[in-house]
């Protein structure tokens, strides 16, 4: 016997494993404990429209979307017919490129990518950009500067010296420098210079304003300003300062986004959608985020499986619960069952059927089989003969239950096909041989009790939380494990033995036996305590009162026969 | 205690704090504690099966009821009557049986036509005994089914101390030895409502038995204390199982013939032969407590506690089992 101290260590060890296995799955998969919870993701996608300039090869390379904290890309993909695409990365951007020999008429590209909304994703590929000495053309380069004083001298730093410029430029419309400035070159564009004349790294970005169902939205212009490793985004047109939820940023190294050959007139618009998806799916959409970038993870989820093998495997992770609830209400409750796992088999084909229908056909399938065996018995037949004989009118009692109700138009009762016929058959046999044993009472007793069980497996198992972890967190087979052993070792009361001994219970005291005049147990508990207390010379002198008692016994014995 | 603003249906169910304080065994309890704790899972064929169980009693001089022969194989059961001899009163019964089923009592036989005389007075031919030994040998009887022998065994004659206290059949002595020390008795007795069976929980009436002297402690019948047998009418207190030290001695020495440290021994009494082992049962049930109105853990802690049990010889067994165990001080 393995001693209860290696079991409990085993016992504990298989729960923790349990417990941070599923802590594992939830931190890295990010699968939530409780189902329903959803994500958000945006689905974004660009449209490139150009008309070819001649007949001649034609390339069009067009920036894919920048790295940026809180939104995370989980997919892309492009469409664009006869086309030859490839991504590629050019002066640390990525950049999408359709080639082809040559076109004729107005072409359209797209490209669509799927972005979640992640509060963890705080990559970004967004670099600081190197200072440029060049000099800005005049009169132009003198007006930059003049802006730049102008602002300096009224900031603290970069970002609110950003403000002070982007503020001077509303605010003096009509000043000649500036409408001069305003004609040559963007509002960010003038921004950026002027930053740049004050020795402050900006860029120009485009960002997309993501909102639900919009078409044909263009880039908006943003100016990221850099103060060390921090930067702030500011709008050029009102000077606001960040990025909203709901902002995109596409492209972050002062890239262009098209760079179209062999064409002319091109457009880029966008149209969004947003998709509200599971939180497990969303967990998987990160996870193939991560191993497409090297990252190695084991998925610890039958997700990982083919998808015919994963709703089998699902019914199997299930039936741990079944057996878990029929450990239960076995051990600690005390119902009793015909055929120890049969009720969690009946279960697993209830929740093929449902409820109504799955109850129905069982009773109907075991009552007719019953009055069928019990004319079987009559015949005297070997038990494999009477099994099989069993067998073969289950099939056809399913048979004609499936007929029977299509012909009705009642199509869920096709469904009681998906009933365990051996299993059935067993449950018919044993609970005839009950019936002939032990009457027809412990027959309805054993039945209901198979059915409650059954009935508590299917609620447990249909249930979307024990479905949801069971699918999703392996850890909760070992904590399974864990229980049915911890139950297994369980040396108290069945619930159903509280009822029992009731009357035992309350008699006990109520009635001294004999000529007992101290309850028993308290007697005895004395006596071991006693024996405890000495073992060896209690043990002793009660031998010899043994003893002494059977010479006295013997002897009145051979004197009566004397006698 | 308090019992103001107990729910009513909480009546209905024991406190298991005081079930615990009184010694009541549960069946978690005996199934972990006791039957796989202290017998061996190689052992239980010795006791399900009534042959095995038989040999070992014969090779251990333990007094069971003499077998006549065995009927193994379908083939055998031609030569059915020269197995039975010239026994004139016999018993066939399935090795696996279980709740008295299948068992034939043959009490005489016709001397003109050698017909067999059943004990409830009807005749059968050979033809009608050896469709019995076939039924018997299918597994018509036995649990589950399964393929079974047949034991013919020479007649028990029944010891008529008993007469009128069971509605049907001669009632057996259930001795519960744990360790090879005697535990806890009880008879049971069949009524009209138990169908001639002593199923408690069919309406059979229980009594527990003394250990010390083999008086009736009490009986139940559905588990409320009675006091005449429903049927009969007899007073049940009245019921003294005689010879009581040697069905003590012949239950207690079970254990050194089985190897089984927990058991349940079903004695008869025979006329002219005493007290014999009728058979052994590897997982005896609880409801012995209920007759006996005493839990079953103080007493097997106390044999638990005696670590030098091994020593003791058969009577001292019994007889410290008489000391600490019983009820009445006087029989």
């Amino acid at each position: 016997m393995v001693s209860r101290g290696v079991f409990y260590f085993v016992t504990a060890i298989l729960f923790v494993a349990g417990i941070l296995l599923m802590v594992y799955q939830h931190l890295t998969f990010e699968v939530p404990f409780l189902p329903g919870q959803a994500r958000t993701l945006w689905s974004v996608e660009a449209k490139i429209e150009f008309r070819p300039s001649g007949d001649g090869p034609v390339a069009v390379n067009f920036a894919m979307p920048a790295v940026q904290p809180g939104l995370l890309q989980v997919r892309q993909d492009t469409s664009s017919l006869g086309y030859g695409v490839d991504y590629l990365t050019r002066h640390g951007s990525n950049y999408v490129e359709w080639t082809k020999r040559s076109v004729s008429g107005e072409q359209v590209l797209y490209y669509r990518a799927d972005f979640l909304i992640d509060e963890d994703s705080s990559s970004s590929s967004m670099r600081i950009p190197p200072l440029s000495e060049n000099a800005e053309p005049e009169p132009y380069g003198t007006a930059i500067a003049e802006l730049a004083d102008k602002a300096g001298s009224r900031s603290a730093d970069p970002f609110s010296f950003t403000a002070q410029i982007i503020k001077e430029l509303r605010n003096s419309k009509d000043s000649e420098s500036i409408s001069l400035l305003l004609k040559q070159y963007s509002r960010s564009g003038i921004i950026v210079r002027a930053l740049r004349a004050a020795g402050i790294q900006a860029r120009e970005i485009g960002i997309v304003t993501l909102e639900n169902g919009r078409r044909n939205r263009q880039l908006e212009s943003r100016v990221a300003v850099f103060s060390g490793p921090r930067y702030q985004i500011f709008n050029p047109e009102d000077g606001t300062s960040g990025m909203r939820e709901n902002q995109l940023i596409w492209t972050d190294n002062g890239n262009p986004l098209l760079n179209l050959t062999g064409g002319k007139a091109a457009r880029v618009s966008f149209s969004m959608l947003r998709h509200r998806i599971s939180a497990i799916e969303a967990g998987k959409l990160k996870a193939g985020v991560d191993k497409a970038a090297g990252g190695e993870m084991v998925s610890l989820s039958i997700e990982a499986l083919p998808v015919e093998e994963q709703s089998m495997f699902k019914n199997i992770l299930l039936l741990t619960v079944g057996v878990l609830i029929v450990v239960f209400l076995r051990i600690i409750v005390g119902v009793k069952t015909s055929g120890t796992f049969m009720p969690v088999l009946i279960a697993m084909a209830f929740l093929q059927t449902n409820l109504v229908v799955g109850l129905i056909g069982f009773v109907a399938i075991v009552g007719v089989g019953l009055v069928v065996r019990s004319w079987l018995s009559h015949l005297n037949l070997l038990l494999v003969a009477r099994i099989s004989a069993v067998i073969i009118v289950v099939i056809g009692i399913i048979g004609s239950l499936s007929v029977l109700s299509y012909k009705f138009g009642l199509t869920e009762g096709l469904k009681v096909a998906f009933f365990p016929m051996i299993i059935l058959s067993w449950t018919i046999e044993r609970m005839s041989i009950l019936w002939e044993e032990e009457g027809y009472h412990e027959v309805l007793k054993q039945g209901g009790g198979s059915l409650f069980v059954a009935v508590c497996a299917y609620l447990a198992m249909s249930s979307g939380i024990v479905q949801h972890l069971t699918f999703n967190f392996i850890g909760i087979q070992f904590i399974i494990l864990s229980l049915v052993m911890i139950m297994g070792n369980y040396t108290g009361f069945r619930l159903t033995e509280l009822k029992r001994f009731k009357p035992l219970a309350s008699q006990i005291r109520k009635y001294p036996n004999g000529d007992q005049q101290v309850q028993e147990s308290e007697r005895l508990r004395g006596e071991l305590k006693e024996l405890h207390g000495d073992p060896h010379n209690v043990y002793r002198k009660w031998k010899h009162q043994a003893q002494d008692e059977l010479k006295k016994a013997k002897g009145a014995d051979a004197g009566g026969k004397e006698d | 205690m308090l019992h103001f603003g107990k729910p009513a249906f909480l009546k209905r169910y024991a406190n298991p704090l005081e079930m615990g304080r009184d010694g009541i065994m549960g069946m978690n309890q005996r199934n972990i504690n006791y039957i796989s704790r202290y017998n061996r899972r190689s052992l239980y064929p010795l006791v399900d099966n009534k042959l095995k169980t038989k040999g070992i009693a014969v090779s251990h001089h333990v007094n069971t009821p003499k077998l006549i022969g065995s009927v193994q194989d379908q083939h055998d059961i031609q030569n059915v009557l020269d197995i039975i001899g010239d026994h004139s009163e016999f018993c066939i019964k399935p090795a696996q049986g279980s709740g008295g089923k299948g068992i034939l009592v043959i009490k005489d036989r016709n001397a003109q036509n050698g017909h067999f005389i059943k004990s409830s007075g009807e005749e059968i031919n050979n033809h009608d005994l050896r469709r019995h030994l076939t039924n018997i040998l299918a597994g018509l009887f036995s649990l589950g089914g399964r393929q079974d022998i047949a034991l013919i065994e020479e007649l028990i004659h029944f010891d008529n101390v008993f007469s009128g206290f069971s509605y049907d059949g001669v009632p057996d002595t259930r001795v519960i030895v744990f360790q090879g020390f005697p535990v806890m008795c009880m008879m049971r007795l069949s009524t009209l409502a138990s169908d001639g069976k002593a199923n408690l929980h069919q309406g059979a009436v229980g009594v527990g038995i003394c250990v010390r002297t083999g008086r009736a402690v009490r009986a139940v019948q559905f588990n409320q204390p009675i006091e005449f047998h429903p049927d009969t009418d007899r007073r049940l207190s009245e019921l003294t199982v005689p010879h009581w030290r040697q069905v003590l001695e012949l239950a207690a020495s079970c254990y050194e013939m089985s190897g089984l440290g927990y058991i349940g021994t079903d004695i008869v009494l025979d006329r002219d032969k005493g007290p014999m082992l009728l058979e052994l049962n590897a997982r005896p049930g609880l409801a012995i407590q209920i007759c006996n109105n005493a839990g079953l853990l103080p007493r097997l802690r106390l044999i638990e506690g005696l670590t030098k049990r091994q020593r003791l010889t058969v009577p001292e067994r019994v007889e410290f089992s008489m000391e600490h165990f019983g009820v009445w001080n006087q029989s």
